[in-house]
């Protein structure tokens, strides 16, 4: 089997299930006053003195979330929220228009169901936000913007934006700026303190590390309103028991990663390189999409013309080769990537997608059986070709 | 033989390619999202496309070990099958839209693709028989006369049959909940699903009255000429339809009166006595022929809803091709645009879309 879908999630990393299994059959929750609490406690806060190591912040800018979704919630609404709370002005929330469902849907929400203005930033055709662009979404007065957020590196066409060129912008205006980073670690050396933002999200199992565990870094003058209220831990931000187990797994992944990073980007980003350049020999009229340079390095996102994504993906399945048509997909049927029509792309081409995702257990033998069996998945999902879409309305 | 399985996440769809899997054969399976925007959960046994029902399809086909894909054919569905049922419905006419999703969806959009992608068929959990014929493979009646689906298959070309398999054609429901269940398949205990599966509410005169603008009209006796009430909209109306009719008058003989014709151009709904819907000979358009086609005089049965009767009549195909049939007996209310399907014993002819009927000088 020939694993390309890294993007989606990765293989944990031996060590990191070394250290959750430890943990988990021993007692201890890490609010409890006694030994085995102040054991859990310990490696919780080892592991979050770890975590800002990692992505160059102070340990008490680390919020530990179940995930990147909830992190980029946290952040959208609770700063939206909080930022109207003290300055009734600042209602307009300011987003990519190729950010990742878990930021897109909360932006939305805030829009529809909250009473924000909601203004998207245009992507240019490689899928990257512009300081241009962002200052054009923000107009002649910005000071009504509550919270501004830009995703760091795109999960379907790998794209990696300018966040520290796009924050110079809104700085002069005191705006909040949040980035969603999920894809970032394993790839770039991330710095929170230099890129300007007051909030950015990780998430344990893109690096790693385990489900369901991530982390918001939010800098100390940077207030949110909760989403969850309970038991006050987490600075008040993020009430709940701590995971210590998935929590000490997620630094371990995080920190090797980082110390393995230079070599892993080097040899992976040679197999992508091989990956693109066999591709479009195969498939001529293939369009390799998103950014040439500031982009992923394990990261090779394609439209196939006249190819349904999704008749691709399951031809490659049942051959053993997993990659993805973009951002995996629970809501049952598949839209058209919303990332490849901001980028300028009609409904067809946005359906016609493959994103392979390599990794760092990824091999030159997982190429080569893709580059093996893609020429006849082609062949046959060009025969089956890209029905067209109808969106005559039906009244409820 | 490597086959898509047509998984509905309902029970009948479940065994269906189970058996696909005992009989050796290579099975992937597929949900049909045929709704954009589908609900989360199913409410009663109305509607068929809910995540809920996409789940219960991941589900079953995991048990079975066969990969399992959501294709999009919400597009389509709603071109071929809603569009067509307004427009028809907005041209005086009944259509059956279950029988249009297996001419343009199922059999024709799923087949093609899959076939395109490398299947050798599809597998539906259809209550109906493929046997091997003389002339190649025929589409036969269920065994189960209360689940036998062959009337809404029979708008399927032989090309089409010669690529189906519905292995559920031998056993009747009980049979299937039974294995089902023996089988731990989770829905077994599903209520099947009714109706039509884009009305979920199932009023269906309600959805179509926010569909199609209505513009009130006459209702006329068909026997005198008279105007005897008004209407809110023609397309409302089916042949045979009693109810709603709301007329002041009764007729002279105080005999019940009923839509006997529904004139949408002029916007006019005919009503008379009952006898007026009595009619022997059925003209109709679009035939498809489930194999040969037969000898026009031949004597057949024809069947002209889902779970109707089966009326013997004679067989009369024009030069153009056209098919005419002329009923043995009187038949009582027949709208266009209902399915007359063509049966000899067991064995599905053929169909056509009623165009026309009325009564032959003949009987």
């Amino acid at each position: 089997m020939a694993y390309l879908d890294n993007a989606a999630t990765t293989p944990m990393l031996p060590e990191a299930v070394a250290a959750m299994t430890k943990l988990l059959s021993e007692p201890g929750n890490p609010s409890s006053l006694h030994a085995s609490g102040r054991k859990a406690r310990r490696a919780v806060e080892e592991s979050r003195e770890r975590v800002a190591r990692a992505v160059g912040c102070g340990s008490a800018e680390v919020v530990f979330t179940a995930g990147g979704t909830e992190a980029n919630n946290i952040a959208v609404k609770g700063i939206a929220w909080d930022q109207r709370s003290k300055d009734p002005r600042r209602i307009r929330v300011v987003a990519g228009s190729t950010e990742h469902h878990a930021v897109l849907d909360p932006v939305q929400w805030l829009g529809d169901s909250e009473g924000f203005e909601v203004t998207w930033i245009k992507s240019d055709s490689e899928g990257r936000i512009t300081p241009e662009a962002l200052r054009e979404a923000l107009g002649d007065d910005p000071t009504d913007v509550g919270v501004v957020s830009v995703i760091l590196a795109n999960n379907e066409v790998g794209t990696v934006n300018d966040i520290a060129a796009l924050t110079e912008v809104t700085r002069e205006f005191g705006i909040r700026f949040h980035t969603d980073a999920v894809q970032a670690p394993a790839w770039l050396d991330l710095n929170f303190s230099e890129l300007g933002v007051c909030a950015m999200s990780i998430s344990g199992h893109k690096v790693g590390g385990p489900h369901g565990i991530g982390a918001l870094i939010i800098s100390r003058d940077c207030h949110v309103t909760p989403l969850i209220h309970g038991g006050g831990q987490e600075r008040d931000v993020r009430s709940g028991t701590l995971d210590a187990p998935a929590i000490v797994a997620f630094a371990t992944a995080l920190e090797i990663s980082s110390e393995r990073r230079a070599e892993t980007v080097a040899r992976v980003s040679a197999l992508r390189d091989d990956l693109v350049t066999r591709v479009i020999q195969i498939a001529p009229d293939a369009i390799y999409t998103g950014a040439k340079k500031d982009r992923l390095a394990n990261n090779a996102h394609f439209i196939f013309p006249g190819c349904l994504g999704d008749s691709l993906l399951m031809l490659l399945d049942a051959q053993g080769v997993e990659c993805s048509v973009g951002s995996a997909c629970n809501a049952g049927v598949p839209q058209p990537s919303h990332v490849l029509l901001a980028m300028g792309a009609d409904d067809d081409a946005a359906r016609s997608t493959l994103r392979f995702s390599l990794g760092s257990t990824t091999t030159q033998s997982d190429i080569d059986k893709l580059i093996e069996v893609l020429p006849s998945a082609i062949e046959r999902a060009k025969r089956a070709g890209v029905p067209k879409l109808t969106t005559a309305p039906v009244r409820a | 033989m490597r086959v898509l399985a047509a998984l509905s996440g309902g029970v009948d769809s479940a065994v269906a390619a189970a058996r696909a899997v005992d009989a050796g054969h290579d099975v992937t399976a597929v949900h049909l999202a045929l709704s954009r925007n589908p609900q989360s959960h199913r409410t009663g046994a109305r509607g068929c496309c809910t995540i809920e029902d996409s789940n219960d399809a991941f589900r079953a086909a995991d048990m079975l070990g066969a990969p399992f894909y959501v294709w999009d054919l919400s597009s389509e569905f709603q071109e071929k099958v809603i569009e067509d049922f307004i427009s028809e419905y907005a041209a005086g006419r009944t259509p059956n839209p279950c029988l249009r999703c297996n001419e343009s969806i199922k059999f024709e959009a799923v087949l093609e693709r899959a076939m395109a992608l490398g299947f050798d068929a599809v597998v539906t959990g259809h209550y109906a028989q493929i046997f091997q014929g003389e002339n190649g493979p025929e589409l036969h009646r269920a065994v189960d006369p209360l689940k036998d689906q062959s009337y809404v298959l029979g708008v399927l070309t032989a090309d089409q049959i010669a690529h189906s398999m519905f292995p559920l054609g031998d056993s009747t429901k009980v049979e299937v909940r039974a294995e089902a269940d023996r089988r731990g398949i989770l829905v077994a205990a599903k209520p099947d699903s009714h109706d039509i599966c884009f009305i979920p509410d199932g009023d269906t005169a309600g959805w179509l009255s926010r569909q199609i603008d209505s513009v009130p009209g006459v209702v006329v006796d068909a026997e005198t000429g008279n105007k005897v009430g008004t209407h809110a909209g023609a397309h409302a109306f089916t042949v045979g339809q009693r109810r709603g009719l709301a007329l002041g008058n009764p007729t002279g003989d105080g005999e019940r009166r009923y839509v006997v014709d529904v004139d949408v151009k002029n916007n006019v709904v005919m009503v008379g006595p009952p006898v007026l819907l009595d009619i022997d000979l059925i003209e109709t358009i679009k035939p498809r022929w489930a194999g040969p086609v037969p000898a026009s005089g031949s004597r057949i049965h024809v069947q002209i809803r889902a779970h109707g009767d089966a009326l013997p009549a004679t067989l009369h195909i024009g030069d153009d091709g056209s098919i005419t049939i002329q009923l043995d007996e009187y038949l009582r209310g027949l709208a266009a645009g209902q399915a007359a399907v063509l049966y000899d014993g067991t064995r599905v002819i053929g169909s056509a879309t009623v165009s026309r009927s009325r009564r032959s000088a003949s009987v």
